[in-house]
């Protein structure tokens, strides 16, 4: 092909382009972006001059002083500790905040256990577990989760005693307690030497892992497994325990008891709090399970054929084999349903669960005003941890690149 | 077909002498299989001593996958007995474990782990199968990469590998359990014609070791070389059984030459 180019050919020179300038491609694109730069600048000025003239003619202000002014009310759960009359708005919001990551927290743990479970379930040879956990899955899917959790709610309110019948969940010892307004248990008040105790406990930890690298080395040198869970459990239960009790128990507990019209003393979690907790979980864990399902299944079949050929056990299939593979397809999914998790926890209004939509959206701007600091404050605390959840899908992907390769 | 078919000419002229004891490895008696109301084998009756080699040929969808896949009990059979190395594949899990340990097989897709490199490929079973300590796995996983020409590639991942590379990776990876018995199921058909050589070479040294092997393929040269017996099998039936040279040369049923004259 290269051989044999004769002197015509190479002579040929690039034929000049004709410069139009309405026509050119570059000149048009850079055009339509000073446009778009103009058109979003001219409609957020608009929307700002209106606002502050509009906020202006009604003797209101922009700013975020208000978040100094003391609050009004007393958040009915809360993590940290609330002073009404003293406390202000700025702490409302933490309280909101922390509310609402508590309860994803709880609720991503509890979905992705049983999501996994699930999952799993589906895909079982027994014909009972997997359709159970087809009935689980379409259930959750199909129903609206603000009505599940509504269904919870009133679920609670009709199985559960009232406040007078409580049941005793701790059988008779009167320690906790259970009824319609919420779950009431014990409350560790820490004595001033436990401090021991938790350094033993983190000492024990380092053992732990010690103990468990040196097994693996051992079975990495002579091939002999030797047992994990016992050992471990030993060393992290007995030396603290022993610490704990030399240093005389320094833990005494809060006891939750029935005084006038409620429990007073302890830890407490309302029905709303519960009732969320349990819509939450049930309804993503279905979408999880699906997701998993499509992970394993979209493993060759025959990486677990070629598995079972070298003598690998069911059991050992799975964990070595399978799973590894389907990870990467069930991980980014399970992500950003952790992000509906704390997206979706904002439903909690809708029982009065005070999280940061009910506590500090609703609440607080009722009888603060402020709406447009309120809203963009409450939406910022969304992105915000949203980002932060996809930064982490970002990590994985990177590294699960980087494994691959 | 025919290329291959000249490369055995050229490189392995030589039948290889076996040494077939009277020691019964395999025993398949009137094993019977269907899926749902389809009849795949059909009175299937089959004695491979130790140190045979058998090919199994045959058309498309004619069962001979699901044979060799009922050995190792990646199928089941629903009638019938098939006994490996003395052991009764039954419902004895204990049994079925023995026999898988006792029987490597390499895939027509090679089959290898993605996630693992080649070394841990090779490393998966003797560790957690065979509980061989790390250093003697690793070192016993080297010994057989050295000996399928490819010891270079221990730490790649298989994605990186060619697919003559991966399938005899997929080899060692059998050997490395240090079985008793090898099933090859049409290992070359998924292979470019420049890379079924190096394959079949490892499996013609293989065979020299006196390792017990039933391979289904259709190169025909190979089967020449190496087979002891050369099985026909055609709609779940087998339809003629003879040594190599006969079976080529002088093929008895009809439907067997009309599959000769199409695959030669
Ligand atoms: N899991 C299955 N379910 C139903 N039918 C199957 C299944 N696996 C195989 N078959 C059928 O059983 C028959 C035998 O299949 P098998 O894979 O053993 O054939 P084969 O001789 O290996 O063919 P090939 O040369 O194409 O690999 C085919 O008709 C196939 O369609
Ligand atoms: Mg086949």
């Amino acid at each position: 092909m290269a051989t044999g180019v004769s002197g015509s050919e190479a002579v040929r020179v690039k034929p000049q382009e004709k410069f139009n300038f309405f026509q050119d491609e570059r000149v048009r694109s850079v055009f339509f972006q000073i446009l778009t730069v103009a058109i979003v600048g001219w409609l957020a000025w608009f929307l700002a001059s209106n606002t502050a003239q509009n906020l202006d003619k009604r003797g209101l202000s922009f700013g975020f002083e208000f978040l100094d002014l003391v609050a009004p009310f007393d958040p009915d759960f809360k993590l940290i500790s609330f002073t009404a009359g003293v406390d202000t708005y700025w702490r409302i919001f933490i309280i909101g905040i922390l509310n609402t990551l508590y309860i994803s927290f709880l609720a991503i743990i509890g979905m992705s256990f049983l999501g996994f479970s699930l999952g799993i379930m589906r895909l079982s040879n027994n014909w009972l577990i997997s359709k159970v956990a087809l009935a689980y899955v379409e259930i959750a899917r199909n129903v609206p989760l603000l009505i599940q959790i509504i269904f919870w709610y009133s679920v609670i309110y009709a199985v559960l005693p009232r406040l007078k019948q409580s049941l005793d969940l701790s059988f008779g010892a009167e320690l906790a307690f259970l009824n319609i307004r919420g779950l009431y248990v014990p409350w560790p008040v820490l004595g001033d030497l436990l401090w021991m105790t938790f350094l033993a406990l983190a000492i024990a930890a380092i053992a732990t892992y010690l103990f468990r690298r040196w097994v693996q080395k051992r079975q990495d040198l002579t091939g002999k497994s030797f047992p994990l869970l016992l050992p471990s459990a030993a060393i992290l239960i007995i030396f603290p325990g022993l610490v704990f009790l030399l240093t005389g128990s320094p833990l005494s507990w809060d006891i939750p008891e029935l005084k006038g019209f409620n429990f007073v003393g302890g830890a407490s979690l309302p029905r709303a709090f519960i009732a969320l907790l349990i819509a939450l979980i049930f309804y993503h864990s279905a979408y999880l399970a699906e997701a998993v399902r499509a992970g394993i299944l979209s493993v060759n079949k025959g990486q677990g054929e070629a598995a079972m050929a070298i003598g690998l056990r069911p059991n050992k299939v799975f964990s070595l084999v399978t799973i590894p593979q389907a990870m990467p397809a069930i991980v980014p999914p399970m992500i950003s349903l952790w992000m509906n998790v704390v997206k979706n926890s904002s439903l909690a209004t809708a029982i009065g669960y005070a999280d940061l939509v009910a506590v500090y959206m609703q609440t607080s701007l009722n009888t603060a005003g402020h709406a447009i600091e309120i809203v963009g404050m409450t939406m910022g605390f969304y992105m915000i941890t949203s980002l932060t959840i996809s930064g982490l899908l970002n990590i994985y992907n990177k590294r699960v690149q980087l494994v691959e390769r | 077909m025919s290329n291959s078919k000249t490369q055995q000419d050229q490189n392995t002229p030589d039948k290889l002498s076996s040494a077939i004891s009277s020691e019964i490895m395999i025993e398949l008696g009137t094993v019977n299989k269907w899926y749902g109301a389809f009849h795949v084998l059909k009175d299937i009756n089959l004695v491979v001593h130790k140190g045979e080699r058998i090919v199994v040929c045959g058309p498309s969808g004619s069962g001979k996958s699901t044979l060799i896949r009922c050995i190792n009990h990646l199928e089941e059979h629903q009638e019938g007995s098939i006994v490996v190395d003395g052991i009764t594949l039954d419902k004895n899990l204990k049994n079925l474990d023995h026999i898988r340990t006792e029987v490597g097989m390499v895939f027509q897709s090679f089959n290898l782990f993605p996630h693992l490199t080649i070394l841990e490929n090779l490393t998966l079973g003797p560790i957690w199968v065979r509980k061989m300590p790390k250093a003697e796995a690793n070192a016993n996983a080297m010994k057989y990469l050295e000996r399928v020409k490819i010891p270079d590639q221990a730490d790649k991942f298989p994605g990186q590998l060619s697919g003559g590379q991966q399938q005899r990776v997929a080899i060692a990876r059998s050997l490395c359990m240090n079985p008793k018995i090898m099933l090859f199921d049409e290992p070359t058909s998924a292979l470019d014609p420049e890379m079924i050589k190096e394959v079949l070479d490892v499996m013609v040294e293989l065979a020299d070791t006196g390792m017990t092997m039933i391979v289904v393929t259709h190169e025909m040269g190979f089967a020449k070389t190496i087979a002891d017996r050369v099985i026909f099998m055609d709609q779940g039936d087998i339809v003629e059984e003879n040594e190599p040279n006969e079976f080529f040369g002088n093929p008895q049923h009809e439907r067997t030459q009309l599959f000769l004259s199409q695959i030669l």
